[in-house]
């Protein structure tokens, strides 16, 4: 094997193989990560769409500049006795008959009110903090452990491998919906002891842990079939000849490998998670109110759908700009690194 | 074959104790605090939580209290303290109502992802290509609820197109069945027709490419003959595996959502109300129930896998 000339790309897994025949002909000695950065720029749609959700979360970071600044109230803050003043009328921010005020398109109550006369813009923007903070640590946690896992499993094989691979089939057996209302119920109520950590019920931490721990077999279930392709490749005898341990093979050699198959997943993870946390927090066993975020409002806004749609589509739409954004760079990204592959979390 | 059959049974029963562990875990280890104040809701007097705490064990060591729950489970022993309902006999009440959903919504996200993936195949790279592929990722962008709600409102309840939730048996009138299901059926359908008809796609444009594609078509098959017989029929065998998977993940909580916003008073209802109201012996059942009924469906896809494709036993 070793004696055999690299003639055949696509015989190398992992970067070397998303050359494609015709653009290897005209780009010598441009990196794999480089080319799948220039297939990425050539993708319109998807960059359009990863701006997008940078915009977002732009946007929804300046929430309290918003909040002090343009609707000068913050997001627990009732309004429910005040009057604006809607085309030279004052109104009260929630009728007598319990029916908040719609869009105002002015800086204070630009999207209404909700039924405590709340500004649904400020807690639009602070409850998108919470949902994009939730979405992106749950991610990440997934993503890590994920890793973790799949490489210890796929590189060690053996009993490790039973082990983790028993332990996934368990969680993959619960819908994901199911096992999340499972755990934010079981969690809600008395909070959580992580050794000398003490996490209250109606902290953050538990939507991000519960979300968090629930997409793990989607990830490192294909992770580990990678992994277990990649430790037979001859850069992986290569490194044990040279006197590479386990552990330096694992994250030296076939962790860089991966990184695609990562990035993508981590994508896709965080537009999963986001729409996770909305479904718990709906079902009431996600983000506890009064604390904001989409699912919460949506939640809300469901409840009062006939007499002020507002209160839910508001947070709706948003909550699906900002997926459909992940999922569409999420696409881009994956054809850039590699066209072929096939990713899918929902179960 | 009857060696495969029982080692895959033997693996099925392994993993439903693990789960069943879990479950255990998750509702009345891991948490903080005393199981039985969880158990007893969100108002409980000294004496509730006593009996309960006497009731289930709590006291006991470990193994005895994974037993006296298993057993109030399965004996349809169980009962929720907010409510004082029996959980076997609710569970049982909303099971066809599920059902009714679950196998609906199935066979129209089937059919409608079957003809736009194809479709989008066919037109791989033109407008109609991309247009069904912007349509399918905003289907798997939107929360089944949200898009539920607003159809119940603008189609339901503003134009009175459609009834505004509810569910009418089957028994009593057929027709007015269906009809209250059309809005449920639609909404649990969207997001499953997003990705499937982009897996089929993805899928079509594979075969497509395949030696006995080029042989049929030599042989002067007719395009649609060619798509039908060659492609499609081969395009279709990993469409069909997640299609047995997802209708047991639906059947077995997917749809919890769905019964919600639409009132359709199954299974998946009854879970979403006692979730709200912390109600933990509900809960506890019905994940436990879900959990048991994809494991089992899994077994029952891998056999009928191995009985239709040999290769499978040996492995």
């Amino acid at each position: 094997m070793a004696t055999e000339p690299v003639t055949d790309q696509t015989a190398l897994q992992g970067p070397a193989a998303w050359e494609s025949e015709a653009e290897r002909e005209g780009v010598h000695g441009v990196g794999p990560w480089r080319l799948a950065l220039r297939r990425l720029r050539r993708n319109k749609v998807a960059l359009l769409f990863g701006f997008i959700f940078v915009l977002l979360v732009a946007v929804c970071l300046a929430a309290p500049l918003w909040a002090n600044q343009v609707a000068k109230t913050g997001p627990n803050e009732n309004h429910l006795t005040d009057t604006v003043v809607i085309d030279g009328e004052e109104t009260d921010v929630v009728a007598l008959n319990g029916v908040p005020i719609g869009p105002t398109w002015k800086g204070q109550f630009f999207l209404g009110a909700d039924s405590n006369g709340r500004d649904v813009m400020v807690r639009l923007l602070y409850g998108g903090r919470n949902s994009l903070v939730i979405g992106l640590t749950a991610a990440f946690m997934t993503t890590v452990l994920s890793i973790v896992l799949g490489l210890l499993a796929g590189f060690l094989r053996g009993r490790t491998d039973t082990g983790i691979r028993f332990l996934l089939d368990v969680m993959w057996s619960f819908p994901v919906v199911i096992l999340g209302v499972a755990l934010g119920v079981a969690l809600a109520l008395g909070g959580l002891q992580l050794g000398p950590v003490t996490i209250a019920g109606d902290s953050l931490v538990i939507p991000i842990f519960v979300i968090g721990l629930v997409y793990i077999p989607y990830m490192a279930r294909p992770v580990r079939g990678q992994v277990l392709s990649l430790r037979e490749k001859e850069f992986v005898e290569a490194a044990r000849a040279q006197g590479a341990g386990p552990l330096r093979i694992m994250f030296g050699e076939v962790l860089p490998n991966l990184m695609s198959t990562i990035l993508v997943f981590f994508t896709l993870l965080i537009a999963n998670a986001i729409l996770l946390e909305a479904a718990l927090s709906f079902l009431g066993a996600g983000v506890r109110p009064p604390n904001p975020s989409w699912g919460t409002m949506i939640d809300e806004g469901v409840e009062r759908i006939a007499t002020a749609p507002h209160l839910a589509i508001v947070p709706g739409a948003m909550l699906v700009l900002t997926v459909l954004a992940l999922n569409v760079f999420g696409d881009g990204v994956r054809d850039a690194l590699d066209p072929r592959a096939k990713v899918r979390i929902e179960h | 074959m009857a060696r495969f059959i029982v080692r895959r049974l033997v693996q099925m029963v392994l993993v439903m104790f693990a789960v069943s562990v879990l479950v255990f875990l998750i509702f009345n280890v891991i948490p903080n605090g005393d199981p039985a104040v969880r158990m007893a809701g969100r108002q409980p007097t000294e004496t509730q939580i006593e009996a309960i705490r006497k009731e289930w064990g709590f006291d006991e060591n470990i193994v005895v209290q994974y037993a006296t729950t298993m057993k109030k489970v399965f004996t349809g022993d169980l009962q929720s303290y907010f409510t004082q309902l029996p959980v076997g006999e609710e569970i049982r009440k909303g099971l066809p109502r599920t059902l009714a959903l679950a196998i609906g919504a199935a066979i129209l996200w089937m059919l409608v992802a079957v003809a736009f993936g194809l479709y989008s195949a066919v037109k791989a790279g033109k407008f109609a290509d991309r247009f069904l592929t912007i349509i399918a990722l905003i289907g798997i962008s939107m929360p089944v609820f949200w898009i539920g709600a607003l159809m119940n409102y603008y189609l339901g309840f503003k134009l009175g197109w459609f009834p505004n939730g509810g569910y009418v048996e089957f028994t009593e009138d057929p027709f007015d069945w269906f009809y209250h299901l059309i809005l449920p059926w639609t909404a649990l359908a969207i997001l499953f027709i997003g990705f499937y008809s982009r897996v089929l796609r993805s899928n079509v444009l594979d075969t497509i490419n395949e030696d006995y594609v080029r042989t049929a078509r030599a042989k002067g098959l007719s395009e649609r003959q060619i798509m039908v017989r060659h492609v499609l029929r081969n395009s279709m065998i990993p469409i069909v595996t997640l299609w047995g998977l997802d209708f047991a993940a639906v059947l077995g909580g997917g749809a919890i959502l769905t019964e919600t916003v639409f009132d359709l008073q199954g299974v998946g209802q009854y879970a979403a109300e006692s979730i709200g109201q912390l109600d933990v012996p509900p809960v506890l059942a019905v994940t436990l129930f879900a959990a048991f009924f994809i494991v089992a469906m899994n077994a029952v896809v891998d056999i009928l896998y191995a009985y239709l494709d040999p290769r499978i036993r040996l492995q």
